[in-house]
């Protein structure tokens, strides 16, 4: 029983991990109507900008994670100004090859850069920080990440929901052109976004490196698809459904880890997707909107 | 005398076809007479390959307008099933001839039918829901088949999942074949795919997906494609017309992976990965998205190239500039500030042409 609970524990932290990944996702998702591809790699630079902050230049941790955070917010916001504003009014499509071409440019940058081959990536959580609780032991990445997940996802509701800025991103979400109207700036609101959700995947890349100490410029993929995933299974474009899902997602690829097959858990978690799309294609807490002619 | 005439989109076909025949006869009369080198001739049968995925997939990207990420994924279905039945049967259908295009035909069904699968849950859907589960499909059916295993020794057939099971299972050493071997894949295909026959293919595929897309569906398709409940509204049974065309996709796709899959001695699933499927996507795009003629001659130059420039050591480079060769595609076809400027352009010059002729 108390490994089902070490493998459970292990589990949230890792969709802690998802939530605040999949919470870019779904924040852009809301207010740009994109699914900005390039997410998991803006995780990845974060991570090398992390990895060359502690193992190249020495630097202590509270210098290194503010830069990482700080370098995501930059490469998310230019890669929006670039890439994603020249084309608001294009067909879904030409956007969405845009943000795949742009997630390629950045794990190709990144191979050549640091080339293919995974670093160990020094964790940043000291030692010490382990909690045992009868016999389970969690690991001091598995408490940081929890509590940092659940304090930034406290943070951002109470942002969204209680600033000017918040709600303005609240109300170009809901209709951009309305919103315009209303005095909003919506270039503005819309770069806010993607700083948000740059910033928390600053935060995950550190968090992910941490407990998964390593790093390849493909780190970023697959984190980011499941995220995705995550963000559909809750609902995409909501914010509480984002950290559900990221919870969940996490608890389910953990689980299904330790007790089915350690090769197929990926398949399982993206089975979950194919079936929630099945059964409830808007997700737990999504909305239907019908479209208007 | 009445003047023979085609219409425009007919005179379009056989100009594609044509180029087709040409293409085949030049390059076969070049490696039968002349003295092409090895490492053209290794480049001819993947050249096909991508070709067929990549007008397939212009298929699913071009006329319907839904980005697919799973090409990937259908190549390998097509390519492990086209395999194991290549390899199963070798001695029951000794002739190559009878047993490739039955390969063939079984690798393409049944990625055709997981083509079918995945459809349902997204084609109803709209948005980018596509793209994602395609990824996520591909990238199960890539650990999915990096985990199967399958033998068999005088009791019978043996199929499993993980190689737990494979372990606990005894087997009678006189009798047992190992055909599909996790992540060691299949060896010993038999190496069926000809440069003629590659091409025999792909007139086929592009005769097929020519015709459909003249055809009452394949119009269909288009209008869906260009405004989903105006189609709607005319009687489009949109969902339909998608997933025909996705099933055509995937069954040529799956076909692309059967070839593929003859031409090597070892077939591994790691190989259909993700980047697979981008670098067919980079195809289609800067094909232009539309027409079948222009993806194959973009398949063709940014598939040779690159190889034949390997000696200038600009491999390291070619993702990187595919990448901001796609980037760059979106934003001069797309953006507005792009769009002015190219309309102003064209209205200068069409002002000084009118200028010059009143003159």
């Amino acid at each position: 029983m108390s490994s089902f609970f070490s493998y459970l524990i292990a589990g949230i932290s890792l969709g802690g991990i998802y939530a605040l990944i999949a919470l870019g996702y779904t924040m852009v998702y809301g207010i740009a109507k994109m699914l900005n591809f390039a997410h998991g790699d803006v995780i990845m630079i974060g991570g090398y900008v992390a990895f060359t902050a502690i193992s190249t230049m020495q630097q202590p941790v509270w210098i290194a994670v503010p830069c990482a955070i700080i370098a995501c917010i930059l490469l998310g916001v230019v890669i929006e100004k670039v890439a994603y504003k020249p084309l608001r009014s294009a067909t879904p499509l030409a956007v969405l090859i845009t943000a795949i071409g742009v997630s390629y440019l950045l794990q190709n940058v990144a191979l050549l850069i640091f080339g293919s081959q995974a670093r160990n990536f020094t964790s940043v959580v000291p030692d010490d920080f382990s909690v045992s609780l009868g016999s389970i032991n969690i690991s001091g990445e598995t408490v940081v990440t929890i509590l940092a997940s659940v304090a930034i996802m406290v943070a951002l509701t109470l942002f969204v929901n209680h600033t000017k800025s918040g709600k303005a991103m609240q109300a170009v979400s809901e209709d951009r052109g309305a919103a315009q109207l209303m005095g909003i700036n919506v270039n503005r609101t819309i770069s806010l976004t993607f700083a948000i959700g740059s910033a928390l995947a600053g935060v995950a890349s550190v968090l992910l490196c941490s407990t998964y100490p390593q790093i390849s410029p493909y780190t970023g993929a697959m984190p980011g698809i499941k995220a995705f995933t995550a963000a559909v299974f809750g609902g995409i474009g909501s914010i509480p459904g984002a950290m559900i899902g990221g919870v969940v997602l996490g608890v389910i690829e953990n689980l299904s880890k330790a007790y089915i097959s350690s090769e197929l858990s990926d398949a399982i978690v993206f089975a979950v997707l194919i079936i929630v799309l099945l059964v409830k294609p808007t997700g737990l807490l999504g909305k239907k909107i019908n479209e208007k002619v | 005398m009445k003047k023979f005439t085609l219409s425009k989109p007919a005179k379009d076909r056989y100009i594609t076809y044509g180029m087709l025949a040409v293409i085949a006869l030049v390059v076969q009369l070049y490696i039968t007479y002349g003295d092409a080198s090895r490492s053209f001739k290794g480049l001819l049968v993947p050249t096909c390959v991508y070709i067929l995925a990549a007008i397939a997939l212009n298929l699913v990207v071009g006329i319907s307008g839904e980005l697919s990420l799973g090409q990937a994924g259908f190549m390998c279905i097509g390519a492990y099933v086209g395999s194991t039945f290549s390899v199963m049967t070798e001695e029951l259908i000794a002739s190559s001839a009878l047993r490739f295009p039955l390969a063939l035909l079984l690798g393409g069904m049944v990625a055709a039918v997981f083509g079918f699968l995945i459809g349902i849950p997204v084609l109803r859907l709209r948005g980018d829901y596509l793209a994602i589960v395609t990824l996520a499909f591909g990238e199960i059916i890539k650990s999915v088949f990096n985990n199967i295993y399958l033998s068999t020794d005088k009791n019978g057939l043996f199929f499993s999942i993980g190689v737990e099971s494979k372990a606990n299972h005894e087997f009678d050493a006189a009798t047992q074949v190992d055909y599909i071997k996790g992540a060691m894949g299949i060896s010993g295909t038999p190496r069926d795919s000809t440069f003629l026959i590659c091409m025999v293919v792909i007139f086929i595929a592009m005769f097929v997906m020519l015709n459909f897309i003249d055809s009452k569906q394949g119009r269909a398709v288009m209008a869906s494609r260009d405004n989903r409940i105006a189609a709607e509204a005319m009687g489009v049974n949109v969902t339909r017309a998608k997933m025909t065309a996705f099933v055509m996709s995937a069954f040529f796709a799956g076909v692309a992976g059967v070839l593929y899959s003859h031409n090597l001695n070892t077939l591994q699933a790691s190989t259909f990965n993700y980047n697979l499927s981008i670098q067919i996507l980079v195809f289609v795009v800067l094909g232009g998205m539309t027409k079948m003629r222009s993806v194959m001659i973009a398949t063709i130059i940014l598939y040779v190239l690159p190889e034949a420039l390997r000696g200038f050591n600009l491999s390291n480079y070619r993702m990187l500039i595919y990448a901001i060769a796609l980037i760059a595609m979106m934003l001069i076809n797309n953006s507005a500030a792009i769009k002015r400027v190219r309309e102003f352009l064209r209205a200068k010059f069409a002002r000084n042409k009118n200028v010059g002729g009143e003159v």
